[in-house]
């Protein structure tokens, strides 16, 4: 206690205050859906490759059970989280600002609900690190503050790197999204077990859990649970979006700030959210994969606000009518909150493991479109930004597709906070210019590796080409020095000599014989052995 | 007076002989600007600009007998890029060279294929593979989308197909510049 009000904080720049909106789905606990009817799995929840399906449609899966391996080193495995039947295997339509579909699992649920085998792990602090991390790899869990980063790597520091100290990111600063807050509320003591595993894995010399001081319940509940706990204190950090980015958790909490080009490990601080190392009590100390998440489902569209504890793969619909909503009155669905969240294209997608918050809203909360009008250069964007960026000139570079001048102006280092967004006043969607640019970079990128390819392929074809060709006339050369020239050209006239020689012994031969004839008065031979063209034997 | 002469002599030439040195031991072998001009292009190979090939597009504009809008399926980002390492004003891809189109990558029909291997001969990166009276298929990864493999085939199997976005590729949109609703 006395250690988190003596602890120092330091502030970062810019950042703004949104309306909350948080009361309204923090007054009822956290709710438990009933059994969805469908369950749609992604394979592609996290960053990094999408993992290896291992079922077959057909196949009965028990719940906990893998259906799909992680496929590479940045990956996490996909678990059934209820017992069922995998009833198809193929593209359906996911949570993703593209509106586009991606390879899913989906899972008939048999309603009987059956675990797979699995047990606790005896004495986490016995384990190896890495076999510690092995349990949280095969356990699926990735972060889960809607980043999706694989957790296993994060609590891999490499050899060198040591951990001063461990944030557990409880700020949950957006608007409208309470599931942290609420996890916090009603399962502190798991959560702080979580991090105790999580410290250990990663050697950590502190943990430090940060709460925005808008959250007073969430605070006594974390501070009463980690009381006796060494080297773990709660601080309370002041209300200010986007103090919940861990780059910027970080500078508020230890005063260090993060390089351009380097994460926060490299300066010896990690961040985990609260439900990542929940997630992870729930694997070491209950051997159960990461299946559900709690999920904040809000917006004016659902009268009964509230967290829910949904299944991954639940669909977002039947939570919505479960918390009395009505998807008819929804004008737009938002999955994360609205400075960072996108806009969704339909009710029914699943909720998967970065789905913090589906908030449901009407035409009446919405604010009306407004047109965007030119930079008037006032400088509201970069007194805001918390990254120290310039976003009124980021917004030229990125307007004209001048993506290397932008990226001179640290485009990289936004975090697409959208302060800059919320504080223009000729509504200038800037953050949308910024994320545009960064996706054209790597695509011109991707292009480039491409190109480059090609570029290779269309050489080794050229020489290749060359080379056949000059094969072929050294071929065609060396058929006609197969016999020597000179030798041929003699042994040719000789043959021509040879042949006038015998056609003119014939013809002799043919003129004394009708010599003969026609002083012997005898016929002639019906024959003409020589010269039968010209006849000049007649 | 002799001295100056003298000096300024022996100056120039010491740094005659410098250069006359540098000349030859730095010489650069060919244009080092078609390379990076060769570098911007996408490296289709199709000829829709006039040139038989990426390269010989580069070595035009150079020689000034192309322009820098002439290149297809580089589109804009390559126009903008050209003019950039030009200094030159950016203009609009030339109609008289084809639109910019999306990404698309040739298939044959394997049931009418009869393994002419014509496509094979024309195919600029060695991306159809096939041998012949057997089945020709394109390697859809190395597959640039040039379109020069369409005219040779004698029954006409191949088909240029749009490449599928997927989620792993797919980019956020230019913004609509005209109303913003995003916030709540």
């Amino acid at each position: 206690m006395m250690q988190a009000i003596r602890r120092r904080l330091w502030a970062f720049h810019g950042g703004v205050h949104p309306v909350q909106h948080k009361h309204v789905s923090t007054e009822r606990p956290i709710q438990r859906p009933r059994l969805p009817r469908r369950i749609v799995l992604p394979l592609h929840q996290h960053i990094g490759e999408p993992a290896d399906i291992v079922v077959k449609v057909g196949d009965h899966v028990l719940k906990g059970q893998a259906v799909a391996h992680a496929s590479g080193y940045v990956s996490a495995p996909v678990h059934a989280p209820t017992s069922g039947t995998v009833v198809e295997i193929g593209e359906a339509p996911i949570p993703h600002p593209s509106g586009l579909t991606a390879p899913c699992i989906v899972i008939e649920p048999d309603g009987e609900d059956r675990w797979i085998e699995h047990g606790p792990v005896e004495n986490y602090r016995e384990l190896a690190p890495s076999a510690l991390r092995n349990i949280i790899r095969e356990a699926g869990i990735v972060g889960l503050g809607g980043a999706g980063f694989p957790t296993y790597i994060k609590l891999n520091p490499g050899h060198a790197k040591a951990i001063d100290t461990l944030i557990l990111n409880g700020v949950e600063c957006e608007p409208y999204i309470t599931c942290d807050d609420m996890l916090m509320r009603e399962r502190a003591a798991e959560i702080v077990s979580g991090l105790e595993i999580v410290a250990h894995a990663l050697q950590a010399r502190e943990s430090v859990i940060a709460i925005e001081d808008n959250k007073p319940e969430a605070f006594h509940a974390m501070q009463e649970a980690c009381k006796d706990i060494p080297d773990m204190s709660v601080v309370q950090v002041p209300t200010m979006y986007p103090s919940g980015d861990s780059k910027l958790l970080a500078k508020i909490v230890t005063g260090k700030e993060v390089p351009s080009d380097k994460l926060s490990i490299h300066i010896g601080l990690t961040c985990v959210n609260v439900g990542t190392v929940y997630a992870v009590h729930r694997a070491i100390h209950h051997g159960e994969p990461l299946l559900s998440r709690i999920v904040t489902v809000t917006g004016k569209a659902v009268d009964q606000a509230c967290n829910v504890e949904a299944l991954i793969g639940t669909p977002m619909d039947e939570l919505i009518r479960q918390c009395d909503g009505n998807v008819s009155r929804i004008e737009r669905l938002i999955m994360g909150g609205p400075m960072m969240g996108f806009a969704l294209h339909r009710a029914d997608l699943p909720i998967i493991k970065t789905t913090n918050c589906i908030i449901a809203a009407t035409a009446a909360e919405l604010q009306p479109p407004r047109p965007v009008m030119p930079c008037i250069r006032c400088g509201a964007c970069s007194d805001a930004c918390p990254a120290n960026l310039l976003p009124q000139q980021l917004y030229w570079f990125a307007k004209t597709k001048d993506v290397e001048k932008a990226q001179e102006y640290n485009l990289f280092d936004c975090i697409e906070c959208g302060a800059c967004s919320y504080v223009c006043p000729s509504n200038i969607p800037l953050v949308q210019y910024f994320r545009y640019a960064k996706g054209d970079v790597w695509t011109r990128e991707r292009e480039k590796e491409k190109s480059e390819i090609a570029r290779r392929r269309h050489e080794s074809r050229q020489k290749r080409l060359e080379r056949e060709k000059a094969e072929r006339e050294a071929k065609r050369q060396q058929k006609k020095s197969a016999v020597d020239p000179a030798a041929m050209a003699e042994k040719g006239q000789s043959e021509a000599a040879a042949a006038m020689q015998r056609a003119e012994a014939r013809r002799d031969a043919a003129l004394r014989e009708a010599e003969k004839h026609r002083t012997e008065g005898r016929p002639r031979p019906p024959t003409e052995p020589a010269e039968p063209r010209n006849g000049d034997a007649e | 007076m002799l001295a100056a002469i003298i000096a300024l002599t022996v100056l120039a030439a010491v740094f005659g002989v410098i250069l006359g040195f540098a000349a030859i031991r730095f010489k650069v072998e060919g244009d080092p600007m078609v390379d990076r001009i060769d570098a911007l292009l996408p490296q289709t190979q199709c000829g829709q600009c006039g040139f038989p090939g990426c390269r010989p597009y580069a070595e035009g504009i150079i020689a000034g007998k192309a322009d820098i809008n002439q290149c297809a399926p580089g589109g804009e980002a390559t126009i903008l890029a050209l003019a950039d390492l030009l200094d030159r004003e950016p203009k609009p891809l030339n109609p008289d060279n084809g639109v910019e189109k999306p990404k698309s990558v040739a298939v044959i029909d394997e049931l009418r294929c009869i393994g002419c291997t014509l496509c094979i001969q024309a195919c600029p990166v060695d991306a159809i593979v096939g041998a012949a009276k057997h089945m020709h298929t394109v390697v859809a990864e190395e597959c640039t989308g040039c379109n020069l493999c369409l005219p040779p085939c004698p029954v006409d199997c191949i088909a240029m197909v749009p490449v599928k976005q997927d989620i792993q590729v797919w980019k956020w949109p230019y913004p609509d510049q005209k109303v913003v609703g995003q916030a709540l």
